[in-house]
């Protein structure tokens, strides 16, 4: 499903390089998680794949369901199922999340050559998925993400995913200001999600999530490149060693 | 000593006094040759009069104008027809180039309408141009009387549109009058085709009588050649109220003057408006609040959009006399840049005399925030869809205060319009 072959990567503004010859292959059905010490890239891999123009790729590539995916604007790539859920949500004052979100599902559904939601199909598709997640149906009459705790944040992060059937979900740090009550939740959401015609990739710093989402494979990212790739036991290592070991031995 | 030049008139300036001349408008015909006889002496006013500071109307007013004539009841109605009316229960008086058309629409209970052109504002100086522009032109008029203590169940819409007679100096002069106690809503609406060079004036005076309400929409559509010269002024008597709201979607020259005058205690303004600026546009709204007496209150609110090479303009004085103690006065004015090659100018003018008094002015210029858009589109939301998304978002506050929802609507659909057409 993805491929990325020597992808060097900086950032625009001031050309440092960030990834350095990363190399990745994630299957269809699978979840791949990436874990990394701060700084190795994992954030910037995931603004990469969705199409942030603060980055510049200057070598490799990018093979998306057999597409160059480099070649796509964001808007493309995610209505052609690339879905990155937010290390930070962004709020987004005076746009309500429900207009939000139909404007998202139709725009997706127009792309695959479908009609548009019908208001009560959209309120009961919307209704359903919330309820999933425990989330408050009243809290999406409220600006995007405005207003809304972490946790709140990550769930509704979550139910965008959901409703919007993405083929390739990227999570990034999705735990990071979760409690375990929340952390639960949202993994249920995620596991709900894993389908043989999804790929997921879960970027985190800690085993813990993994826990919950359990991976098919596990990449150790070092200074922007893939340095270790191993099953879900090469989690629990990097747990129980650090990152610091894995990294020298790489070297 | 050498003797003034004779001054040189612009070809804007001898149009307009030309086709006036041309004319065989009725009305009081010693108003319109004063005021021609003013233009002609005095010249439009330039950068130079304060008033005008950002608009220079000598250079921005083109010429070609001519006389309007009036049209059958027939192209007065298709005229009206690519206007889809804002309020469907209203009930609409019709202008088209300026003449009164009754088309015999039933008026809503409480209102009374008499038609003819009310009294022409006085005027001699040339930053008195937009009064001195519609006595020079206004051909119809009509005076609305809103009886003591009503409760006015329909709209009252006020309606211009410009037919296809090609580049027409014409306009219209409003009175409305609010009765003590009543609540009524008003709508000004003034259209036209792209491509027609027509100037439309507009005059309207309105008094607020006590305890009473008056909704007022101003809604302006013209051409996208048209030059719009309007002014628009309210008394407010003791604990009135009026709610104006203004949307800027259209016109190549705009000039939208708004005067408020709280004479009775407990007097409130509530001005918000949507100015809409893009291709070659110039809209300029040039707003005054005068506080005369002690406890009058005004909130003031306008969001304005740039695009393409278009030039707006905001200047918003607030006087507050030395009796006007407790005045609570607030304006903002914030504004969105999307191209390079367009510009905002905005005035905010604070003058008081009284000294215990709450006056506070903001004014904000900024571009769509980038990582709101790349949130949006992170979701498959294309960019134009989501550029939209945000200047709706944008403006959004403005509306804030209008309480009926299909009025809002309406609106909301004649901006899609100007952005479908801009963004």
């Amino acid at each position: 499903m993805l491929e990325i072959k020597n992808l060097h990567v900086r950032i625009a503004e001031d050309e440092t390089e960030i990834l350095r010859g990363l190399n990745l292959s994630v299957k269809a059905g699978e979840v791949a998680a990436i874990m990394g010490p701060n700084g190795s890239g994992k954030s910037t891999l995931s603004y990469v794949l969705s199409g942030k123009d603060d980055y510049e790729v200057t070598e490799g590539s990018i093979t998306y369901m057999g597409e160059d995916l480099l070649e796509m604007d964001v808007a493309e790539r995610a209505a052609a199922g690339v879905f990155l859920a937010f290390q930070y949500p962004v709020e987004i004052p005076g746009v309500p999340t429900l207009t939000f979100l139909k404007e998202a599902m139709n725009a997706q559904r127009k792309q695959r050559g479908e009609d548009e939601l019908t208001t009560p199909d959209f309120i009961k598709r919307v209704r359903g998925a919330a309820k999933d997640l425990e989330i408050d149906f009243n809290m999406l009459k409220r600006p995007v993400n405005v207003g809304f705790s972490g946790g709140e944040k990550k769930r509704a992060e979550i139910l965008q995913m959901g409703l919007l059937e993405p083929k390739l979900c990227v999570l990034d740090e999705t735990d990071s200001g979760l409690d375990i009550d929340a952390l639960k939740v949202v993994s249920d959401g995620v596991n709900h999600l894993r389908d043989p015609n999804r790929a997921v990739i879960v970027i985190t710093h800690y085993q813990r999530l993994l826990d919950h989402i359990v991976p098919d494979s596990v990449h150790v990212l070092s200074k922007g490149r893939i340095v270790k790739s191993g099953d879900k036991d090469l989690a629990l290592e990097l747990e129980a060693k650090g990152y610091a070991d894995i990294i020298a031995a790489a070297a | 000593m050498t003797a003034h030049s004779p001054r040189i008139l612009t070809e804007g300036e001898t149009s307009l006094i030309d086709a006036v001349a041309r004319s065989t408008f009725d009305g009081d015909t010693s108003a319109r040759k004063a005021a021609v006889d003013a233009i002609e002496a005095n010249g439009l006013p330039t950068r130079r009069v304060e008033y005008y500071h950002y608009t220079d109307l000598r250079a921005l007013l083109k010429g070609g104008f001519e006389p309007a004539a009036p049209v059958s009841e027939e192209v007065a109605r298709d005229a009206g027809k690519p206007y889809p009316r804002l309020a469907s229960d209203a009930c609409v008086l019709h202008f088209r180039d300026g003449y009164y058309h009754d088309f015999g629409e039933a008026l809503p209970a409480g209102i009374s309408v008499t038609d003819g052109l009310p009294e022409a504002p006085s005027a001699t100086s040339n930053a008195d141009a937009t009064s001195l522009i519609n006595a020079a032109v206004a051909i119809g008029g009509v005076t609305v009387e809103i009886a003591d203590g009503v409760e006015v169940d329909r709209v009252l819409g006020l309606a211009h549109a410009q037919t296809g007679a090609a580049n027409t100096a014409s306009g219209t002069r409003f009175a409305v009058n609010a009765g003590a106690g009543s609540k009524a809503t008003v709508i000004e609406r003034a259209c036209g085709p792209n491509g027609n060079g027509y100037l439309n004036s507009s005059h309207v005076d309105i008094t607020v009588g006590e305890g009473a309400t008056l909704t007022y929409i101003l809604s302006i559509e013209e051409g996208d050649a048209a030059s719009r010269m309007g002014r628009l002024t309210v008394d407010l008597g003791k604990d009135a109220t009026i709610n104006l709201f203004v949307l800027n979607a259209g016109g190549k020259l705009v000039r939208q003057e708004i005067v408020f005058d709280c004479r009775g205690e407990g007097g409130h303004v509530e001005i918000a408006g949507i100015n809409l600026v893009g291709g070659e546009a110039h809209i300029d709204v040039t707003s005054t609040i005068n506080h005369h007496v002690a406890n009058t209150t005004a909130n003031e609110l306008f969001r304005n959009v740039c695009t393409g090479r278009g030039r707006g303009v905001f200047q918003g004085q607030i006087n507050v006399a030395q009796p006007a103690q407790l005045t609570d006065a607030k304006m903002a004015c914030n504004t969105l840049l999307l191209s390079d090659d367009c510009d905002f100018s905005a005035k905010p003018e604070l003058e008081i005399f009284a000294d215990d008094v709450q006056c506070g002015h903001g004014a904000t210029v900024t571009d769509l925030e980038p990582s709101y858009l790349f949130y949006l589109m992170a979701r498959g939301i294309s960019e134009t869809r989501a550029r939209r998304l945000l200047i709706k978002a944008f403006v959004a506050e403005a509306f804030e205060p209008m309480e009926d929802e299909k009025l809002e609507e309406a609106l909301e659909a004649r901006m899609d319009d100007w952005l479908d057409a801009n963004v």
